[in-house]
């Protein structure tokens, strides 16, 4: 039998099942076959927070999707056309939002009466009819690998395991994925138990080799390498991207980095890749708190280190006070949020962008901070590298902003070539000679910003703290008009940044009905539902915020040549707020808290709606 | 980091470290006779100057820094453990100092306080135990005694009190010692000890409030008195106290007794003290709160052990030599890197 080849743009696959089956590791398997092919892709995962929800339940349910492309690729897509179903759980949860038309690929052997219950199925879905709208490939997974590894020193309950990599190898084929790849992986990774990595090797074969042989599979597709920038790539998450940033801001800078954090979701894997960079000089202090990792960090910054500190919206709260402390004693530091889910723990798997306002404002006082967000897994390198390089020259904690989506999610990064990174000039200052006068630890240059001097350098004793310093010679101050002065300078020096931000890239027309405008990691949901709308002939442009605090200055006069403003956001109206604000006009909101991102259908619906 | 720790110079005064600024606590206050204990003491410990940092929280004692000419970081209330290990960590070179009092070390910082102990940073920690709130005008602290009437506690206080130095063993702390602010050998043996252990060194200085706690340790504070009160341990010698050393200690029924030297007992019945031994040290601090008891000063505690800052210069040197130096073109090739021509 002849097997015929669909030629695509574009495919989104969603891999869903128990928890335990393994999908984020597959999942990513298939990404990185994708991202070698040469496609753009984007990903995202989507799993519980317990860490094995009992097996067979909706709760328990982990998925992992990807979108590819032969174009540009700006979210891990909104409706899969492929769903693989591990379980009935997982059929269950997730066929809800598959493609009308999709593919199903399940393993029909999961279906017992005992799942379909646990999941809530009257009866088999696989077999009653209730599918009939999709193509169904109902798929002896587990019989098969049992099969195919009768003479595995595998237990019984290891060769079940493989099943993951027996449906791996089925979009392998139905997707024309070289296997190779994979192969040299899991070689790689159970190089200490071959019986492991040849078993899996074995599973996925059989499962492309199945794709190929058997009728059941008619069709399989080709998705074309995309028209990419030359250059060297690698996939990368958000928070790998971040850590590489913060790395490479440190020795861009000349120094040593310093990481003080404690675990939480979604941040972890910042901490962790760190942690594993000792040959970088990296020194990462797992604290004993929130509120110890950020303290450890002021006091690495107060001693030279370029310091940063990690965490999610939990976490931040806890971290109020000492980003008080790193504001008044105007030290160098980067805090990152991957904002989650919330009030309280919230939902700490799941992606939000409702840390705005607390980024901004939730501090006691007048508390200035900068604060920038990144759009896109990549973008977080250049939006952490960017953060330390403002922190460092203007002496000024960062608040930089991703969420769980980018941090955990993935794309391609054009790898850049370290010598095309700009240096970042950091100065420390020196006694010159014996008779100079005393030290002035909150003198000023022409930035307002004041000099890093280093404990340990002889003749520049000085004290800082938390208390209110009389500008210039630093000493303790109660006065009414140095707290006035001290209160302005803090002010002036953030907002004096916008001067380093670029004018806005404005996507589309630079005037017209209806103007986008959106921050973090909504960009490509945005970016694709503008572009649809362009495309239909709708008066639709797009804007996107990195930094959120300043505001970039050109942003109103670019607005005035827009009839209507929308901005979409993943929160109840924060950026909103602040444009109603700066803008002084009305704003349209699109706003959406069901712990994911946008689809690039909400926001065109949006868009058509306003411009009617 | 620079590569050579420099020595001190030697003409380095108690001038050195007065910075010239007005000190502000209450006239009286115990805080003065540790303050210029410090200043006297610190220029003979073959430390430069531009080295001695000092990092404090929030409290009367935490006001040190500001009287002090070295480096020094007032910071928030609880966190200057936490703070400190970064500044020793980013910079091992430096002589870093925790000035803290009982309800900055022990209510708010009482985690931080546990954490910096048991990772044995190398700093010191000197903690100034009055047994009140000062700075907030006289609530009861953690270490205050039960039945104390304060502010907060007006029918008296029904909070069972810490005590500091047994938190400090109880979190593994590899140095502790215990001082009276106006006892300036004793603050200075501690100073000197502490300042050359490695690892995190806790000090707890019973310090007098006068103004809402005064006498809180009346019969230790007192000259007169303190000899029949207060026991000053050295290592490998026995436990002897008392206006005449007549006094001593022996262990009877698995307890501390005090006996009188003389007929019945002689110098080799006492307890010898040994401040590599935990089961000494934990004897000594079961003393504290015992009435029938001296309470004992002097290096309860002073082990080796390897310290985190050390064990983190160690993983760095040992990962970079297998690994050899990371640099940011094999960072970013980490993953499974593709080409687009």
């Amino acid at each position: 039998m002849t097997k015929k080849i669909v030629r695509v743009n574009d495919a989104t696959i969603r891999f869903a099942g128990d928890s335990g089956d393994g999908m984020q590791l597959t999942g990513t398997r298939f990404t990185e076959a994708t991202a070698i092919v040469g496609n753009d892709l984007k990903t995202i995962p989507n799993y519980p927070s317990e860490i094995r929800a009992p097996t067979g339940t909706l709760a328990g349910v982990s998925a992992f999707q990807l979108m590819f492309g032969s174009q540009r690729v700006f979210t891990p897509g909104d409706q899969p056309d492929t769903l693989v179903a591990m379980n009935p759980a997982a059929l269950k949860v997730h066929l809800v939002d598959l493609k009308s038309g999709g593919s199903i690929l399940a393993n029909s052997n999961a279906f017992t009466d005992k799942n379909l219950r646990m999941a809530g199925w009257e009866s088999n879905p696989l077999e009653d009819g209730t599918l009939e709208s999709y193509t169904v490939y109902a798929v002896e997974m587990s019989k098969l690998v049992g099969l195919a590894l009768a003479d595995s020193e595998l237990t019984s309950k290891g060769i079940e395991r493989t099943k993951n990599m027996f449906a791996l190898g089925v979009l392998f084929w139905m997707y024309n994925r070289p296997v190779e790849p994979t192969e040299e992986w899991l070689r790689k990774k159970f190089a200490t138990n071959p019986a492991i990595a040849e078993s899996n090797i074995i599973a996925m074969k059989t499962g492309f080799n199945y794709g190929e042989t058997t009728e059941i599979f008619t069709t399989s597709y080709a998705v074309e390498k995309a028209e990419l920038p030359k250059g060297r790539y690698r996939n990368i998450t958000g928070n790998v991207a971040v850590a590489y940033g913060l790395i490479t801001a440190a020795k861009k800078a000349g120094k040593e980095l310093f990481l003080g954090s404690y675990p939480i979701t979604p941040a972890s894997e910042i901490l962790h890749t760190l942690s594993a960079l000792r040959n970088h000089g990296v020194k990462t202090f797992q604290a004993e708190d929130e509120i110890a990792g950020i303290a450890s960090a002021i006091g690495a910054s107060y001693a030279g280190d370029l310091a940063c500190t990690t965490t999610s919206g939990p976490g931040m709260a806890l971290k109020t006070e000492a980003i008080g402390l790193a504001i008044i004693t105007e030290l160098p530091l980067v805090i990152v949020n991957v904002q989650r889910g919330g009030p309280s723990t919230g939902m700490p798997t799941k992606m939000e962008q409702s840390d705005l306002f607390q980024a901004i404002l939730g501090r006691n006082s007048d508390a200035p901070i900068p604060v920038i967000a990144a759009q896109d897994p990549a973008d977080c390198f250049d939006a952490a590298f960017e953060a330390a390089r403002i922190a460092l020259k203007y002496m000024t904690p960062v608040i930089l902003l991703t969420d769980g989506y980018l941090g955990q999610g993935s794309g391609p990064w054009k790898i850049p070539d370290p010598k095309d990174i700009p240096e970042i000039v950091v100065n420390h200052p020196k006694k010159k000679t014996d008779d100079e006068a005393a030290f002035m630890p909150y003198s000023r240059d022409e930035n307002e910003t004041r000099p890093w001097a280093l404990p340990g350098t002889p003749g520049l004793e000085h004290r800082i703290g938390g208390l209110e310093k009389e500008n210039i010679t630093g000493m303790v101050s109660q006065d009414p008009a140095n707290h006035q002065l001290m209160t302005d300078i803090r002010a002036r020096k953030v907002a004096n940044i916008a001067h380093e931000i670029p004018p806005l890239e404005i996507f589309g027309d630079k005037q017209g009905k209806l103007l986008v405008i959106g921050w973090g990691s909504t960009h490509g949901s945005i970016h694709v539902a503008v572009e649809r709308a362009r495309a239909k002939g709708r008066s639709v442009s797009q804007i996107h915020l990195r930094w959120v605090n300043p505001l970039p200055s050109d942003l109103k006069e670019i607005c005035d040549n827009f009839d209507e403003i929308l901005v979409p956001e993943v929160n109840s109206g924060q950026l909103s707020f602040f444009m109603k604000a700066e803008l002084i006009r009305p704003v349209h909101q699109l706003n959406k808290v069901r712990g994911e991102p946008f689809r690039s259908s909400e926001i065109e619906d949006k868009i058509n709606e306003i411009l009617g | 980091m620079s590569e050579t720790i420099k020595v001190e110079e030697l003409t380095l005064t108690r001038k050195d470290f007065v910075p010239g600024n007005e000190v502000r606590w209450c006239p009286g206050c115990g805080d003065y006779s540790v303050l210029a204990n410090m200043q006297k003491t610190l220029p003979g410990l073959g430390v430069a100057k531009e080295n001695y940092t000092f990092v404090s929280g929030i409290g009367c004692s935490s006001r040190f820094p500001y009287y002090m000419d070295t480096y020094g970081f007032h910071s928030i209330h609880g966190r200057a453990p936490a703070i400190a290990s970064g500044v020793k960590l980013a910079n091992p070179d430096l002589a870093v100092w925790v000035i803290t009092g009982d309800g900055d070390g022990f209510s708010i910082g009482g985690n931080h306080m546990i954490h910096v102990l048991r990772r044995n940073i190398d700093l010191n920690i000197m903690l100034f135990n009055n047994r009140v709130y000062g700075l907030t005008k006289g609530q009861y602290s953690p270490t205050s005694l039960l039945g104390m009437k304060t502010k907060s506690s007006p029918f008296g206080s029904i909070d069972r009190p810490f005590n500091p130095s047994a938190i400090a063993l109880g979190a593994n702390a590899t140095f502790i010692s215990r001082a009276i602010d106006v006892d300036a050998k004793g603050l200075q043996e501690s100073i000197k000890r502490a300042q050359a252990h490695k690892g995190a060194s806790f000090i707890e200085v019973y310090q007098n409030c006068v103004i809402f706690n005064d006498g809180e340790f009346g019969d230790i504070e007192n000259k007169a008195t303190r000899p029949d009160n207060a026991l000053f341990v050295v290592h490998g010698e026995p436990m002897i106290f008392g206006k005449d050393r007549d006094k001593g200690i022996i262990m009877e029924n698995h307890h501390p007794v005090v006996v009188t030297l003389g007929d019945k007992y002689s110098e080799k019945d006492l307890v010898v003290h040994d401040e590599t031994n935990p089961f000494i040290t934990n004897l000594l601090l079961e003393m504290t709160f015992d009435t029938t008891n001296p309470t004992p000063f002097g290096i309860l505690r002073a082990v080796e052990e390897p310290t985190y800052d050390g064990m983190l210069l160690d993983q760095i040197a040992e990962v970079t030599k297998i690994k050899g130096a990371g640099t940011l073109e094999d960072l970013y090739a980490s993953g499974d890197v593709w080409e687009v021509k």
